[in-house]
């Protein structure tokens, strides 16, 4: 039983990528205050410096073995600040492919394998969904493990023709992509996108993934979800009946860097950030960290922003309780992610879900939608892709320059900012989107979205580690290896 | 009917891309080849239900000798620093170094592997300066030692397993696991760097698409051409222990047929080449590194000869990022080109 006054320190925290320690301060029935923990450090922002430049290629990627590709593309985009020339079209679309391949797999990979073994906890053996879900659901010994592991291998198979492997490319290049395809490689690529939108139509949503994405309400959706077959519907059925809508509210802004770049320079996903439901334009300049709660040296003076700050680690900082560092947009806490991403390109269905704050239901949708939206977009990128065409321009990096690498791995924004001199990194930073999302208090103590989202989380009669808590930090898809970079 | 092999999964300084690649295994997947070699999962930080308290005690009733271990699987490099305290990764949920934890847990496990270069050697974490301290399980880089020492022997009397790469092709640990589980994994099935030999009897280059032009020393000149990348681009596929171009990865891929080099991620100290990856180091226009066993005279003269050999196909061919000049039937003379 929780007492008033109570601490829960759950840890470790696992089915998110890489470490994590929630701390709770509980009252008899809801979590009070919330610290979020990241206990590993890896230093790869340190261990770049003095790399020749092309280098970070090779490094950046094995940040994260989640969302490698993600990596792997802010850093050609932070390098083509170096580079003179201009990705081919074919290049676009081939990075395009890869990069939604690796973050469609994360969502599909998240929803089977690290979100919904939660609901297959004996906590809820008395609910009238349980057996199914049990069934479906139960960790590695579930129906859905098995049927969505070689799904997802098939799917991860257009790696192997786009981009040599799957996880840690360098066929991501500035200038594009090393790896043009053939005629005959364009068809099965096709065949591959195919053969997984077969299965998210029949197993996972239930229907035509253009049906899904057109969605525009909550009420659509619920009539949408009614006696409806799938996995998709099963997790509605049970949002409904648990309140998921009203678990691990936040209500500040969203921000989203852009994903899958566009002829014009535009994204198909927009950049942006969207504050008190309207869409604005994102400040990339307003970007800085603040190490006031983390186990960092602080420089002293106000954040510069990362194209200049590079904090060193240092255990001695007595407010520190983690190491992810507390990045602030304008001094604002700000949350990212598939719905962020999908709020700031005006998604009606999401701004509804998101109406009252976001929340558990609306993160889990928004990765649905983003799999009904992105995979038809993929279909038309291949069909645009001349093989004859170069998939690369092979122009030379300068030596001298710096360059911001603005993406969105499947979790949501990420950046590496670059300074070089003479052919070598002088200066990395990179900011992670769980960095955003779990990020501790700042100077002003304001705390990080999860740190919010967590307030006011019920707490069942003699939970040690609330399932609520759970459902709550897993929605956010969190990865903490990118976090501590 | 014997018990299940018990398998416990930690993770320390590590990106996670390990068992990433290890969730892409085919023929049969992963919970598959599992269920198929009689392993039970104590608790992998990926895929179990427990968490919290309840993962922490059932690593704790291991490292206390309390429940038997039978297959110990760690992925990322352990992580010594600050100043040999641990602490750049303490283990959540407690005050305790992970360092430590690790440590007591392998040494109740009859079979403790390292997988992904990371736990083996150290690998990309231990890159740069190594300021957090990065070491494998028995190596720091190529010196023997890491975490647990030189003469570490785990309950079965063997040494760490290294499953080296940077990631692992995940046939490479569920065959290591089910050979294991078949009783028939032992001394005899590792190289002198303690990688199984599953995969190491091989080197990247057996296989390669590029063969010919290796042979002819057509060369590519920059990333994304079709010709050998050995003489300019950094290539070590001709040294590097691994079946990468027997073994397709993800289907039918590789470092090399995605038109990048091989960059040696299943040998100590990878992260540290002394020259930029995609980027050959040469003396006198010769390549410092040079295919295993093939005496340095020999590779220049046979080098110089075969370039004086070099087919037009194959040199018209090596600098573009598709064939140019495609192979043709000569009994068919006089036709010109295609139907």
């Amino acid at each position: 039983m929780s007492e008033p006054g109570n601490r829960l320190v759950i840890g470790p925290f696992n089915r998110v990528e890489g470490d994590l320690e929630v701390r709770l301060e509980t009252s008899a029935e809801t979590v009070v205050r919330a610290e979020v923990s990241s206990p590993l450090y890896r230093g790869f922002e340190r261990m770049l410096v003095g790399k020749g430049v092309p280098d970070a290629l090779v490094y950046a990627p094995r940040i994260c073995g989640i969302c490698s590709v993600s990596q792997s593309v802010a850093a050609a985009y932070a390098l083509a600040g170096l580079a003179p020339g201009r990705v081919p079209p074919a290049g676009r679309h081939a990075v395009n492919l890869i990069h939604a391949v690796e973050n469609l797999a994360d969502h599909f990979t998240h929803f089977h394998l690290f979100f919904m073994p939660d609901f297959a906890r004996p906590i809820y053996a008395d609910e009238a969904w349980y057996p199914q879900v049990a069934e479906r659901f139960t960790a590695i010994r579930g129906s859905a493990t098995r049927d969505a592991l070689p799904a997802r291998a098939a799917w991860m198979e257009i790696m192997g023709v786009l981009a040599g492997k799957w996880p840690h490319t360098l066929s991501i290049q500035p200038g594009g992509s090393t790896r043009a395809i053939s005629r005959a490689e364009k068809v099965r690529v096709l065949a591959l996108v195919r053969g997984f939108r077969r299965y998210l139509e029949t197993t996972l949503l239930g229907d035509a993934l253009e049906a899904v994405a057109a969605l525009d309400s909550g009420d659509a959706l619920h009539a949408w979800s009614q006696g409806r077959k799938g996995d998709f519907a099963q997790f509605l059925a049970i949002s409904r009946a648990l309140g998921l809508s009203a678990l691990g509210r936040t209500r500040g802004a969203h921000m989203s860097f852009g994903a899958y770049q566009d002829r014009a320079g535009g994204h198909l996903c927009a950049r942006g950030t969207w504050v008190a439901g309207a869409a604005q334009p994102l400040e990339t300049g307003a970007i800085a960290e603040d190490v006031s709660h983390a186990w960092y040296a602080e420089a002293g003076g106000k954040p510069q922003g990362p194209l200049r700050d590079a904090p060193a680690p240092d255990l001695r900082n007595q407010e520190a309780y983690s190491w992810c560092k507390a990045p602030r947009l304008g001094g604002q806490v700000v949350e990212v992610g598939a719905l962020s991403r999908q709020l700031v390109a005006g998604h009606p269905l999401l701004s509804d879900l998101a109406l009252r704050g976001a929340n558990v239901e609306a993160r889990v949708v928004a990765r649905m939608v983003e799999l009904a939206r992105v995979v038809p977009a993929m279909e038309r990128w291949i069909a645009a892709i001349d093989p004859d065409e170069p998939f690369i321009d092979p122009a030379a990096l300068l030596p001298d320059g710096e360059g911001a690498g603005l993406t969105e791995a499947a979790r949501g924004s990420l950046g590496h900012w670059l300074r070089a001199r003479e052919g070598r990194i002088e200066h990395y930073q990179i900011i992670a989107p769980t960095t955003w999302n779990f990020s501790p208090r700042d100077a002003r103590g304001v705390p990080g979205p999860l740190e919010q989202a967590l307030e006011g989380t019920p707490i069942r009669a003699g939970e040690t580690e609330p399932v609520a808590v759970q459902h709550v930090v897993r929605s956010f898809d969190p990865c903490m290896v990118c976090t501590v970079h | 009917m014997t018990r299940p092999l018990r398998l416990l999964w930690l993770q320390s300084g590590g990106c996670g891309g390990c068992t990433l690649s290890l969730l892409g295994a085919s023929g049969p997947d992963l919970v598959t080849a599992l269920d198929l070699a009689g392993v039970e999962v104590v608790w992998h930080p990926s895929l179990s239900a427990a968490t919290g308290s309840e993962a922490r005690a059932r690593i704790e009733a291991i490292a206390a000798g309390e429940a038997p271990l039978d297959i110990f699987c760690l992925e990322g490099s352990v992580m010594t620093g600050p100043d040999g305290t641990g602490l750049f990764h303490r283990m959540a949920g407690t005050d305790e170094a992970m360092m430590r934890v690790i440590e007591r847990v392998a040494r109740r496990a009859d079979y403790v592997l390292a997988v992904g270069s990371c736990a083996a050697f150290g690998g990309i974490t231990a890159a740069g300066g190594n300021e957090v301290g990065a070491v494998g399980l028995a190596y720091d880089g190529r010196q023997a030692g890491g975490l647990l020492g030189p003469d570490f022997r785990s309950g079965k009397g063997l040494p760490v397993i290294n499953i080296a790469g940077c990631p692992i092709h995940p046939d490479w640990f569920t065959e290591t696991v089910l050979q294991i589980a078949a009783g028939a994994f032992d001394a005899r099935d590792i190289d002198e760097w303690q990688r199984p030999l599953s995969y190491t009897t091989h080197l990247v280059h057996h296989g390669c698409a590029r063969n010919e032009f290796y042979e002819f020393k057509a060369s590519a000149e920059k990333l994304s051409d079709m010709g050998c990348m050995m003489e300019h681009l950094g290539c070590k596929g001709t040294q590097a222990r691994a079946d990468c171009n027997i073994r397709p990865w993800n289907g039918s891929g590789s470092c090399l047929d995605g038109n990048y080099p091989c960059i040696a991620c299943t040998a100590p100290g990878f992260e540290e080449p002394g020259h930029e990856f995609a980027l050959t180091p040469k003396i006198s226009g010769i390549p410092v590194g040079l295919p295993t066993d093939m005496p340095k005279a020999w590779f220049v003269a046979l080098a110089s000869l075969s370039k004086a050999a070099t087919p037009a196909r194959l040199r018209d061919n090596a600098a573009r990022d598709r064939l140019v000049t495609l192979p043709q039937d000569k009994s068919l003379k006089g036709r010109k080109g295609r139907p």
